[in-house]
């Protein structure tokens, strides 16, 4: 999984609940309420990174090893895929 | 967010039930080219008031998302007979919404869905009526399934999601398969295979309509399996007709806690029948403000929570998990909208849910002719 390029899927959208100030994903008639770390995530989900590359800029951010955040974006990521709300590439998505 | 407390602080389980609305049907007209036997719409309006104004959606759009409101489904009747409809498209984006349009897709033409998806339209929704186009234009009342299968195409071409719904009975439940079969050739990333919900029209229909537990059972099976088999590539949800349940459904997911339609005309309801419980009043956005209504009206707060609950929803564990059930179907079935819904087989009106159930099963086999819905009798409004 660590060489797959992670894509947000084009009918879901990332925003900022008006509300709360919190991070929101919609899609097709439903929602999903994020904690930080997986909106962190998600925005970098470009379809360009590889997970390795997305696994390194987490570390960064959140200052932690990489070796320790890397099952907690794995299966968040698999959580999201098996909803149909991420796609995990093969080959990084062409385009700027 | 507004939390409150619905409760006193001697019931610390309830304190943190809140309420916030997420999602706004927006009925924008009652006018369909359909005459579906189960539709939701009410079978008339009371007076011939005129539909709300673009102007007046658009206010109810930026009103919904100040409120927290994230989703708007542009519903009807058929929403595409709203020559504004790329226009309040335009306004729910603008405030941020997630735009959906729920739609026969008569009307869907490739011009007119160029024009929705420049307005910002994010996802589209179809009915199918049938697997198969002689049965599927019996149900509608139309020729309609060869326009719905063209407008899928365009939905998919034009890059929309799509859903594909289709509202199961008798005469098409047993084409399951069959349903999830056209779902993937169409290229939809959900289906949603609803099992009626026996209300107006559908109730004036039910010795028609309603399946026998057997056909249930077997659908159920089906769509579990197609859920397990598509898991990632669509999204199956099948939902099951609470005549056949032991335990009701959360209408709502709780009355006036986190969905509201506004109908046609503007009066706004906790859901979109509502308007059948005649001991409420509705109030109207041409009137007061869509927050007001949330929060303060009496249609609202009449059954939100758990304190108007009687037994045995009020000392029931499950109070806060399925609310007591649907209150137009308590209202329906035994003339008081705060009894526990009859679909529960906890409620003392259970026995007459089952005796209605058994001589639906009595009719099974013959086919009348459907009942068809008519207009209710909304007036267009031209635009301004």
């Amino acid at each position: 999984m660590i060489g797959s390029y992670p894509k947000l899927a084009a009918r879901a959208r990332l925003q900022t609940d008006p509300l709360t100030g919190k991070p929101a994903l919609l899609y097709p008639e439903g929602l999903l309420l994020l904690n930080p770390t997986a909106a962190a995530i998600l925005e970098l989900c470009d379809g360009k990174r590889d997970l390795a590359g997305i696994i390194d800029r987490l570390a960064e951010r959140f200052k932690s090893p990489p070796e320790m955040i890397q099952p907690d974006v794995e299966k968040c990521l698999l959580e999201l895929r098996a909803k149909g709300l991420v796609q995990i590439l093969d080959v990084p998505e062409e385009g700027a | 967010m507004n939390p409150q407390p619905a409760e006193s602080a001697q019931k610390p389980s309830t304190a943190f039930f809140s309420h916030r609305p997420f999602g706004l049907l927006a009925e924008l007209t009652y006018r369909c080219p359909l005459h579906c036997p189960y539709c939701s719409n009410p079978s008339k309006v009371s007076g011939k008031y005129p539909e709300l104004t673009t102007g007046e959606w658009k206010r109810v759009l930026k009103e919904a998302a100040g409120m927290g409101v994230l989703h708007v489904l542009f519903s009807g009747g058929e929403p595409l007979q709203r020559s504004d409809l790329e226009e309040l498209i335009e306004g729910g984006r603008q405030y941020g919404l997630y735009t959906n349009l729920i739609t026969s897709a008569l009307g869907f033409s490739l011009e007119r869905a160029k024009d929705l998806k420049k307005a910002g339209l994010d996802s589209v929704q179809i009915s199918f009526q049938s697997s198969d186009e002689g049965l599927a234009d019996e149900i509608a009342g139309t020729k309609a399934h060869r326009h719905k299968l063209e407008a899928a195409r365009v939905a998919r071409e034009l890059g929309f999601p799509l859903t594909v719904n289709t509202v199961l009975h008798r005469d098409n439940i047993d084409q399951l398969e069959s349903l999830v079969e056209l779902a993937e050739k169409l290229g939809a990333h959900r289906l949603e295979l609803a099992n009626t919900q026996y209300y107006g029209w559908a109730f004036q229909n039910k010795n028609r309509l309603l399946p026998t537990r057997d056909q249930v059972d077997k659908a159920a099976l089906r769509a579990t399996e197609a859920r397990t088999r598509l898991q990632g590539k669509m999204e199956v949800i099948y939902v099951v007709p609470d005549y056949y349940a032991d335990r009701p459904k959360p209408c709502m997911n709780g009355w006036g806690r986190r969905y509201l339609t506004v109908n046609p005309i503007g009066d706004v309801l906790p859901c979109p029948t509502s308007g059948e419980i005649k001991s409420l009043r509705f109030e109207n956005v041409r009137e007061k403000g869509l927050d007001w209504i949330w929060e303060k009206s009496e249609a609202f707060n009449r059954f939100r929570g758990t304190e108007w609950m009687l037994d045995p929803c009020r000392s029931c564990d499950r109070r806060e998990i399925d609310f007591g059930g649907c209150r137009c179907q308590a209202a329906l079935l035994t003339g008081d909208p705060a009894q526990a819904d009859p679909a529960c087989d906890l409620s003392p009106h259970r026995a007459g849910l089952l005796k209605m159930v058994e001589e639906a099963g009595a009719n099974f086999g013959s086919r009348p002719a459907y009942l068809y819905r008519r207009d209710p009798g909304s007036k267009a409004v031209e635009r301004t």
